[in-house]
């Protein structure tokens, strides 16, 4: 990885140029070049191990890509002395598996990174999290324990964790992949308000519904390779790829 | 006479040598108000020190670099593989003989430090089994949200892990505080002296055992109710507090309300 002196010319809030990573001689990213655009929704599809989830977990480094450039906004991730734990910060997560901390009550899962990352106090991040938690309909539920909560319920609380943060960028990883049908629908709808809202986010989903109404542009990856990207009409109508072809009508 | 009416001097010998009530009545004073103490005093303060050199030992045997596990790898084999008793002679006499002396000439400090160490060799494999069965995923979800590895393992990971390894903690606590009677080796002073060590000199005095079950169940006093208690807090933490509130049934969801636009958004 090399550090550049310059931000590129055109601002995003997240570009990746470049990206590889490989484990041992199994390849997952191969030069990956792309960008979320402020105030965008990227909706990240394609077959299992396509290599959709890496490539978002390299943008906030969860996974160390061998070789390419990450920028936020102005911040280079991939530099040599970036500091990783303070950009992190800015970049929310959703984990397929919700990742909540169990042995915390839902507004301790909350407030944690605010008292232990921000330094706001205890007061402070209690009430900045009951209102991220009365955002996804969850007020009441703050003294609760992780899995005293359904799938859904877990889901959003997990959303909230992620936003009581204020990230510029939220990466969603099969937000939805885990959840039992019926739950799916809330966990979605908070999605889609949080993108109508202007939240930049990527969005890594089987979901084609969701990805055709909400995301301004939808990325096709195939074989560790960003296959086609453009807007939702074009990929879903339009599709000129043959695995994309093949992909959607096995999907849809 | 019926000779089976006679007691059987054997069987007399048999009761007379363990449970002298006379005997067991006269040591208990002692024990209960001189031995206990100091029983618990060197068994808590080796669980502490143990605890402490677990914590670290088991974070070094994470890592994924080999020469930062060797160290601590070395120190639970060794620990781990040697017999109690040389430890405790190694770090309760040697040290001293070598000059050093943190503790001065008060057997008490070596004795907890002896034990501690050893403590600390199998409390680290505890530790470090449990903290390996918490699920990456936490670590993750720590991390990204801006948490430092060392922040993340404290407040997030370390805790689940040590939660998951209560019953076999209080197993090591048990091991404590039986191996807290081998201070006897060091010698102790009046007023210092513990269960077996008060037991022993009345052994020694009367040439009878009895003592020596009076001190026995004074350990089993401290012991069984031990595991239970560790256990029944095993339990609080996997089901809850009683009393606490119903798990939600998957077909509760609350509709959420629409997000607002400022939802943390800095475009």
């Amino acid at each position: 990885m090399t550090a550049m002196t310059k931000a590129p010319a055109t601002p995003a809030a997240l570009r990746v140029t470049g990206l590889s990573k490989s484990y041992g001689s199994h390849t997952v990213l191969r030069d990956i070049t792309i960008d979320v655009r402020a105030g965008e929704t990227l909706c990240l599809i394609g077959p299992s191990g396509s290599g959709k989830s890496t490539l978002l977990k390299c943008l906030n480094l969860l996974e160390t890509p061998d070789s390419g450039e990450i920028w936020l906004g102005e911040t280079c991730l991939t530099a040599a002395r970036a500091d990783v734990d303070a950009a992190r910060a800015r970049i929310g997560m959703v984990f397929q598996h919700f990742n909540l901390f169990p042995h915390m009550s839902v507004e301790r899962n909350v407030t944690l990174a605010l008292t232990a990352v921000k330094g706001m106090d205890r007061e402070q991040a209690r009430q900045r999290a009951l209102r991220r938690l009365a955002e996804v309909g969850l007020a009441a539920f703050a003294d609760r324990r992780p899995a005293q909560l359904s799938g859904g319920q877990q889901q959003r609380v997990a959303i909230a964790r992620a936003l009581a943060m204020e990230p510029e960028v939220m990466l969603f990883d099969e937000a939805t992949s885990a959840l039992d049908p019926e739950l799916v629908k809330d966990v979605l709808a908070v999605m889609r308000d949080l993108a109508s809202a202007g939240m930049t986010m990527a969005v890594v989903t089987h979901e084609m519904g969701f990805a055709r109404e909400a995301a301004d542009r939808v990325a096709f990856m195939c074989d560790g390779r960003l296959a086609e990207i453009d807007t939702p009409d074009r990929i879903f109508e339009r599709a000129d790829h043959p695995r994309l072809r093949q992909f959607l009508s096995q999907v849809l | 006479m019926d000779p089976s009416s006679q007691p059987d001097p054997a069987s007399n010998a048999l009761v007379n040598t363990f449970f002298n009530w006379d005997l067991i009545a006269q040591t208990f004073p002692r024990l209960i108000t001189e031995g206990l103490l100091n029983t618990l005093t060197i068994a808590a303060g080796a669980i502490v020190v143990g605890i402490v050199i677990a914590l670290l030992a088991a974070l070094l045997l994470l890592s994924h670099r080999w020469w930062i596990r060797l160290p601590a790898r070395l120190y639970v084999d060794i620990f781990r593989g040697l017999p109690v008793i040389i430890t405790v002679m190694l770090v309760g006499v040697g040290l001293p003989a070598a000059g050093i002396r943190p503790f001065g000439t008060e057997p008490f400090g070596y004795a907890i430090l002896a034990i501690g160490i050893i403590s600390g060799a199998y409390t680290a494999e505890i530790f470090r089994s449990g903290i390996q069965s918490v699920d990456p995923g936490q670590l993750q979800a720590a991390r990204s949200l801006g948490l430092s590895y060392l922040k993340a393992m404290r407040l997030v990971v370390v805790p689940q892990g040590i939660r998951r390894v209560l019953p076999a903690m209080a197993g090591q606590f048990v091991k404590d505080i039986k191996e807290s009677s081998l201070v006897y080796l060091l010698g102790l002073a009046a007023g210092q002296r513990e269960l077996y060590f008060i037991a022993q000199e009345e052994v020694a005095r009367t040439y009878n055992s009895s003592p020596l079950i009076a001190a026995g169940l004074c350990y089993l006093c401290l012991t069984i109710p031990l595991t239970y208690v560790v256990n029944h807090l095993d339990k609080r933490l996997r089901e809850g507090p009683k009393g606490g509130n119903p798990p939600a049934v998957a077909d509760a969801d609350v509709p959420p309300t629409p997000v607002s636009a400022t939802a943390g958004v800095q475009a």
